[in-house]
């Protein structure tokens, strides 16, 4: 037990009838960190927040959060974490105003109103405090929501992809209000199904089934790409594609609008082959380089090494 | 050849101008992204394209036909998915083919020929029985985009299809969307997410109802972005930040992991100028580079300058 650490869980296991969701989980997160759970649906990420927050009790192994045991000190845990589901209500027929205050009620906060004032700030919404959130945006909504969930100080976030179907400007804007809280010390722990997202975090635990199948920051996972990414820009990207897809050296092939990427081995073994068989279908290559692996390469090849094996 | 030919396209309602005379053309086979903020006239454009809604001016011809003359002949010749999928959950997934199938008025024949397609692409074979509502996003979104190909339309329109879809199946998804498009079937998709308008062939930005940019994904990153964005590793990124938000030559600042993005006004000096800055906070640098802007880095800016103009 380590208060300083904000999670720690220990062998976690939790099964729903024969489907085993969360399988011998263990992972540390440091307080002030922004940590990542990236994984396919069905990986366990939204299992693992939900027996951090004491939703869902463990069929065995141990969680604790800023080292309160979850199972034997649920109500010490409870007053200090915060946690923004993917269904997160709000009341449409109340003002901004008037839901935070509510949450304010259900967390037992009964002076709140400097709080909410502080929260309104946070998050630009003072100008719109009276407005019913019914008539608010996308990424207004979000923003209250978040509002709510920080109302009783918490010490710990839970975020479960908090900006599925916000827009760009939104989530860029949710992503500096995320930045201005992490100054304040708070740790935050979100789950995503967007690899671009994750590379904004601390450290970043890629999931499946119902484990951690690599956890570090993101530049290290980086390190780990088995292979090399090369990015092709030739003519006819549909018909490179198809043929690059059936190369025994091509690991992983994406076609994008204008260029491939690849997956190989070695570009200084492999590249030549590749370019003479693009050329023997006659193809035109005009330019060929190695990127740097994004973390979703870094996940795709991961999985599928995994499957392989 | 033009499929989409949209030629000074307004819809107005009352005196709000939701789409303002905006002109574009999507060739055959092509994968067309269409980007904007929520409320930027995206889904009326395609409300329109689809034969849904009429314009208030200007014209614009799908597959061949005038959406305002002939709305129900471009009907037929589109499928549409939206991220709702449109799917009814209580009815198992050969019963949704089914239902799609009658809808369109496939013959019995052909929709057996279609229904064990969609059970291909979508990889569904020998599930057949179950219930939708038991699938996950994943396999939901295949379905869905399976239904609305049933009837083999030579256009597409995918209204965010991918949203909240993990990032195997989508690119699973985009493959299958590939292919289509390898065949001659058109595509225009929007999304929120920046990264997949990377599949796209050729992009429209619009905002408040008009375009203000338009390219392949690399010609929007060559051609828009005038700041270079430089990232910067260093030890302490929060605290980092924080000093160089507030210096006049950092134009924008964000915090990506452990490393900071930072647009400025010109590279070398800006390099200079964050090294002493946090070296005299005592915070390490470990490495300062230039990077390629994203795709949401450009949409990001432009919609900034469009906001300071107005």
């Amino acid at each position: 037990m380590n208060p300083m650490k904000a999670l720690e869980l220990h062998s976690v296991f939790k099964s729903f009838g024969e489907i085993t969701a969360v399988n011998d989980l263990s992972l540390t997160v440091d307080r002030g960190e922004m940590y990542a759970l990236v994984g396919p649906d069905g990986s366990g990420k939204t299992t693992t927040i939900r027996m951090l927050c004491g939703i869902v009790k463990p069929t065995s192994g141990e969680l604790r959060v800023l080292g309160f045991d979850v199972q034997k000190q649920k109500e010490e845990v409870k007053k200090r974490i915060g946690y923004l589901s993917q269904k997160f209500s709000l009341y449409g027929d109340l003002t901004i105003d008037e839901n935070i205050e509510f949450f304010a009620e259900i967390h037992g906060v009964y002076d709140y109103k400097a709080r909410r004032n502080e929260l309104l700030e946070f998050t630009r919404l003072t100008p719109f405090r009276d407005r019913l959130a019914e008539k608010l945006s996308g990424g207004m909504k979000q923003k209250l929501a978040l509002a709510c969930t920080l109302i009783h100080t918490p010490e710990i976030i839970f975020l479960d992809e908090p900006t599925t179907g916000v827009d760009p400007v939104s989530r860029r804007d949710f992503w500096k209000v995320l930045a201005a809280l992490l100054k304040t010390g708070i740790t935050i722990i979100m789950t995503t199904p967007y690899l671009d997202e994750a590379e904004r975090c601390s450290r970043v635990a890629l999931m499946d089934n119902g484990n951690i199948l690599m956890a570090d920051t993101p530049a290290n996972l980086k390190k780990v790409m088995n292979g090399e990414v090369v990015e092709i820009v030739c003519s006819d990207i549909r018909r490179s594609f198809a043929l690059m897809k059936k190369h025994h050296s091509v690991k992983e092939v994406q076609a994008f609008g204008d260029r491939l990427n690849i997956v190989i081995n070695s570009s200084v073994a492999d590249m030549q082959q590749i370019l003479v068989h693009l050329q023997e279908n006659m193809i035109t290559v005009n330019d060929w380089r190695v990127v740097k692996p994004s973390l979703e390469n870094v996940f795709i090849s991961l999985l599928t090494d995994r499957k392989k094996v | 050849m033009n499929t989409i030919e949209v030629e000074n396209l307004t819809k107005r309602f009352g005196d709000f101008t939701a789409v303002d005379r905006i002109s574009f053309d999507v060739k055959q086979g092509e994968i067309f992204g269409f980007l904007g903020a929520n409320g930027a006239g995206k889904s009326t454009t395609i409300r329109m394209l689809c034969g849904l809604l009429s314009s208030t001016e200007g014209i614009a011809r799908v597959g061949g036909f005038d959406i305002n003359k002939e709305p129900n002949k471009v009907k037929e010749n589109i499928g549409y998915m939206s991220q709702k999928f449109s799917l009814y959950e209580d009815l198992t997934v050969e019963e949704n083919i089914d239902f799609f199938g009658r809808v369109y008025g496939l013959s019995d024949s052909d929709l057996n020929d279609r229904k064990k397609w969609v059970l291909d692409i979508a990889n569904l074979n020998g599930r057949e029985n179950s219930i939708t509502q038991t699938l996950s996003g994943g396999w939901k979104q295949r379905l869905a985009l399976g239904c609305a190909v049933l009837h083999r339309p030579r256009i597409i329109f995918l209204d965010e299809p991918t949203s909240g879809v993990d990032p195997v199946m989508r690119r699973k998804f985009w493959e299958l969307i590939n292919d289509l498009s390898a065949e001659g079937v058109t595509v225009l998709v929007t999304t929120h997410f920046l990264e997949e308008a990377e599949y796209c062939n050729d992009i429209i930005l619009i905002n408040a109802g008009k375009i203000i940019a338009g390219g392949s994904p690399k010609e929007l990153k060559q051609n828009y972005i005038k700041h270079p964005i430089l990232e910067v590793q260093c030890s302490d990124v929060v605290e980092a930040m924080e000093k160089i938000e507030t210096q006049s030559w950092a134009v924008e600042t964000s915090i990506f992991g452990t490393s900071i993005h930072v647009n400025v006004e010109d590279e070398e000096s800006a390099k200079a100028n964050i090294r002493s800055l946090l070296s005299s906070h005592r915070i390490d640098v470990v490495n300062i580079e230039r990077i390629t802007p994203s795709l949401e880095d450009v949409f990001i800016y432009l919609l900034e300058q469009q906001t300071k103009k107005t």
